[in-house]
């Protein structure tokens, strides 16, 4: 990683991220090493998780006669690698040569491999262990079943390289002429399990494995959701109520039916809210072409009966929010005795910061393929979570688990919202209701900004008392924002604890009188996790608080952050606090390595350093998803954008790429 | 009846002459590779050569290419060898990939006529088509390492 010196001058989202890693700004991404030895057994929140963790060879591992290793991948790709890495674990455990290594991806069968659900950014955290187990398992049974063909003791063998070694004698034999016999063995025992050292990696950190989609992506043949091709397949698009809650009054679609191609109109019940995973209703056109269904959709006539968010209005609604804010709200973490400190405090700052509504706009629209026909259903789609995906449609089409197949395409981008297959029950309902015919609903890119599970809005404020000599004595957190249970249970008006636990419950800092309050807010959209979830509004929040503290006090940013982390210890939040589900002993929050990641971005970014007029840089640091990132970002004024652009950036831990999420907010308040 | 040359084959539509090159492509012709990502031009996903021009597929009818000769992603090179592709895998560009297609045929369409554009021209050609996982950084060097050979 280096520093390198330019300007951004365009703080738009892709200027940022270009400028990210190219031109003014910096990320230092703590890599992930489990506390205490690396690569030790650790606990994990997988267990917990639906389906749970399978590490079973018989499951992921298949080697034929020619030596051609298979391995499934159970987690969904999106552009994270984990069908890539998750193999690549077991294959370096297996003493494989990736180079005869295929990768398949496995239809959705928690029951059969695990939790599938490609989701909160721990695909490798929770499962890149019971790869490293499966593919050592599958390396000790090639051993065995090499030793009981030469009549020689376990001990005397050895696989490397994709064939098994009998140490004395120097004879070899090929994984494929022991792959019959290694399979009709039972999966040994974790205690006769022994995972390599770091030093015998082949390819766990060595940067040495490419994408196994890389050919099929740079010349077009890597299918995505959106590709599904079937004989006698239907395409449709779907009319749906453009407000949450409203349903179809009226429709005429004589217009729609005269349009060359169209073959069907078909009318979707909706469920009202909270809707949870099911098609909020509308009206289908199937048609031979997706041309043919967008021009049928536009000549629908549709009148909708809008319901009771009708005039749900943004604007009043972020006043609203910004309202509620400025009156205390629930307690949810108090130390010390704030309120009092404020009072008697030598200054106080304060400033509220909004975050709007937020549309994951993956690059590929959610978009899916069904063939329900003949009691069975098959469906083909870009989903972040198969298992869930196969239970939502046994339940909606009364069908039994092991007559509904869930085939994962590639996902052009995911960022949560392929984890909600309303998508994909919509295709399966337009197939049944076609007699069985595949139809593929495709989602344009109106649809998917319009209908999205939209991130969170957010109103947040933090009050702040400085002493004479600048340091901070009191700290007061409120956030109001409607919460994602609204999407699943009847008028939640409270941020629930695994929201709060994205930034609010485990704020690091070392004061000595901090509270965190939250306020009611009522949902007027379907809320969707959207990639770093709530992590958004509040880091964004606490982490430009923190420059606003210091220039109020007339110090350093960076300074002021370190202080403010204080020495190195594991903060102890409040008992709701969740860790993403993660135990504390394994992820704790650990300011040590908070401070490190700030001190190494600055020296990188050189902090402090002589910028040009209308110039100047910012500084962050938080845990996000249990890592550690710090950012430094330069930016620049200009007069036709009024905005500053505001940063958050994270990293998932993985081996081979560092993604960043970066956002620009609309608004900011402050008075001092 | 719309004729045209797709990927050097000729092809023939009687269906509505205003469907957009990318639906026909892929409905019609089963040419998936092209993407659908915005069908209003702002995102570059469907980006495909007509007449070696890198043309938005998405508003671009049919009847508009009446004649003239589109290459896609899948006719670009017969083994998916052309010097952008082999770039795009020796600098690991792509990500979720979805995009790729599009900024591949971009950066063919410009080392077409620019064998040696500078980071400024790259940056110019290439700035129609979104990532949204963020490859900017190894798709310029790839574009970079495509022209000098490298």
């Amino acid at each position: 990683m280096s520093a390198v010196h330019a300007n951004i001058e365009n703080v738009s989202r892709r200027g940022f991220l270009k400028g990210l890693f190219a031109t003014g700004g910096l990320v230092v991404a703590a890599e992930f090493i489990p506390s205490g030895a690396a690569f030790a057994a650790y606990a994990t929140g997988a267990a917990k998780m639906a389906g749970g963790v399978v590490s079973d060879p018989h499951v992921f591992v298949s080697i034929d006669p020619s030596g051609l290793v298979t391995i499934v991948a159970h987690r969904a790709e999106m552009g994270t690698g984990a069908k890539t890495s998750l193999p690549m674990a077991v294959a370096d455990e297996l003493e494989a040569d990736w180079a005869r290594v295929k990768v398949v991806q496995s239809p959705g069968d928690e029951k059969k491999y695990g939790n599938q659900n490609t989701d909160g950014s721990r695909s490798l955290r929770h499962f890149i262990q019971p790869m490293r187990e499966c593919g050592a398992a599958a390396r000790h049974m090639l051993e065995i079943a090499a030793a009981q063909r030469w009549n020689v003791p376990v001990s005397e063998v050895q696989a490397q390289n994709h064939e098994v070694i009998h140490k004395p004698s120097g004879r070899k034999l090929a994984y494929g002429d022991l792959a019959a016999a290694a399979s009709a063995l039972p999966t040994p025992p974790a205690d006769q399990i022994k995972l390599k050292d770091e030093s015998g990696f082949r390819y766990l950190g060595k940067g040495n494995v490419q994408i196994v989609d890389l050919f099929d992506i740079t010349t077009g043949r890597a299918v995505y959701g959106i590709d599904t091709k079937l004989a006698g397949l239907k395409y449709a698009v779907i009319a749906r109520p453009p407000v949450m809650g409203g349903k179809l009054a009226s429709y005429d679609g004589s217009a729609a039916m005269k349009v060359p191609g169209v073959e069907k109109i078909v009318v979707i019940e909706g469920t009202p809210p909270p809707s949870k995973f099911q098609p909020i209703g509308g009206v289908a056109v199937i048609a031979r072409n997706t041309w043919a269904a967008i021009k049928g959709r536009d000549a629908l006539v549709i009148k909708w009966d809008d319901g009771p968010h009708a005039s749900y209005d943004s604007a009043a609604y972020k006043a609203q929010l910004e309202e509620t804010a400025r009156k205390p709200g629930k307690v949810v973490r108090d130390e010390g005795d704030p309120e009092k400190a404020l009072g008697s405090a030598a200054k106080t700052v304060f400033a509220e910061y909004y975050a709007p509504h937020l549309a994951h706009a993956p690059m590929e629209p959610t978009c899916a393929t069904a063939r329900v026909s003949g009691g069975k259903c098959e469906v083909w789609a870009a989903v972040q979570s198969p298992g869930g995906t196969q239970n939502e449609l046994v339940e909606k089409l009364g069908l039994k688990p092991e007559d509904v197949t869930v085939n994962v395409t590639l996902l052009g981008g995911g960022f949560g919202r392929k984890s909600k297959p309303d998508f994909v029950l919509e295709a399966a309902l337009l197939s049944r209701e076609m007699g069985g015919a595949p139809v593929k609903v495709t989602w344009t890119r109106e649809d998917d900004l319009h209908h999205d599970y939209l991130h969170t809005v957010s109103a947040e404020r933090i009050d702040a008392g400085l002493d004479a000599q600048g340091k901070v004595v009191a700290w007061r957190h409120r956030t109001v924002a409607p919460t994602i249970r609204a999407t699943f249970v009847p008028d939640p008006k409270l941020e629930q604890a695994g929201e709060l636990s994205q930034g609010v419950l485990d704020v690091p800092f070392n004061i000595a009188n901090l509270r965190c309050e939250v306020g009611e807010a009522e949902a007027h959209t379907r809320i969707g996790w959207f990639r770093s979830v709530s992590n958004i509004p509040h880091a964004f929040a606490i982490q430009s608080f923190v420059a606003e503290l210091a220039h109020a006090a007339g110090r350093d940013p960076k300074d002021m952050l370190i202080e403010l982390l204080g020495p190195p210890r594991l903060v102890k939040p409040p008992a709701e606090y969740t860790n993403y589900g993660d135990p504390l002993e394994t992820y704790p929050i650990d300011t040590a390595r908070l401070r490190r990641v700030v001190e190494l971005v600055a020296d990188k970014a050189e902090w402090g350093k002589k910028l040009p007029p209308r110039h100047g840089q910012g500084i962050a640091v938080h845990r996000s998803f249990l890592s550690y990132v710090a950012t430094v970002i330069e930016v620049a004024v200009d007069d036709t954008s009024p905005n500053m652009a505001r940063s958050a950036s994270r990293t998932g831990g993985s081996s081979r790429t560092i993604s960043t999420a970066s956002r620009s907010f609309a608004s900011k308040n402050r008075r001092r | 009846m719309v004729k045209l040359r797709v990927n050097g084959q000729e092809q023939s539509f009687d269906g509505d002459p205003s469907m957009p090159l990318l639906w026909f492509l892929r409905d019609e012709l089963g040419l998936t590779g092209t993407k659908y990502g915005c069908g209003v031009a702002l995102c570059g996903a469907c980006t495909v050569h007509v007449d070696g021009q890198a043309t938005r597929a998405c508003i671009t009818a049919v009847n508009d290419v009446s004649g003239r000769s589109v290459t896609t992603i899948e006719g670009l090179d017969p083994q998916g060898n052309h010097p952008v592709q082999k770039a795009w895998r020796a600098f690991n560009v792509p990500q979720c990939g979805y995009c790729q297609a599009g900024q591949i045929m971009q950066a063919a369409a410009l080392l077409a006529t620019n064998k040696n554009p500078s980071e400024d021209q790259i940056n110019s050609e290439m700035s129609g088509n979104i990532c949204r996982c963020g490859c900017y950084q190894r798709i310029t060097a790839a574009i970079k390492a495509a022209a000098t050979g490298a």
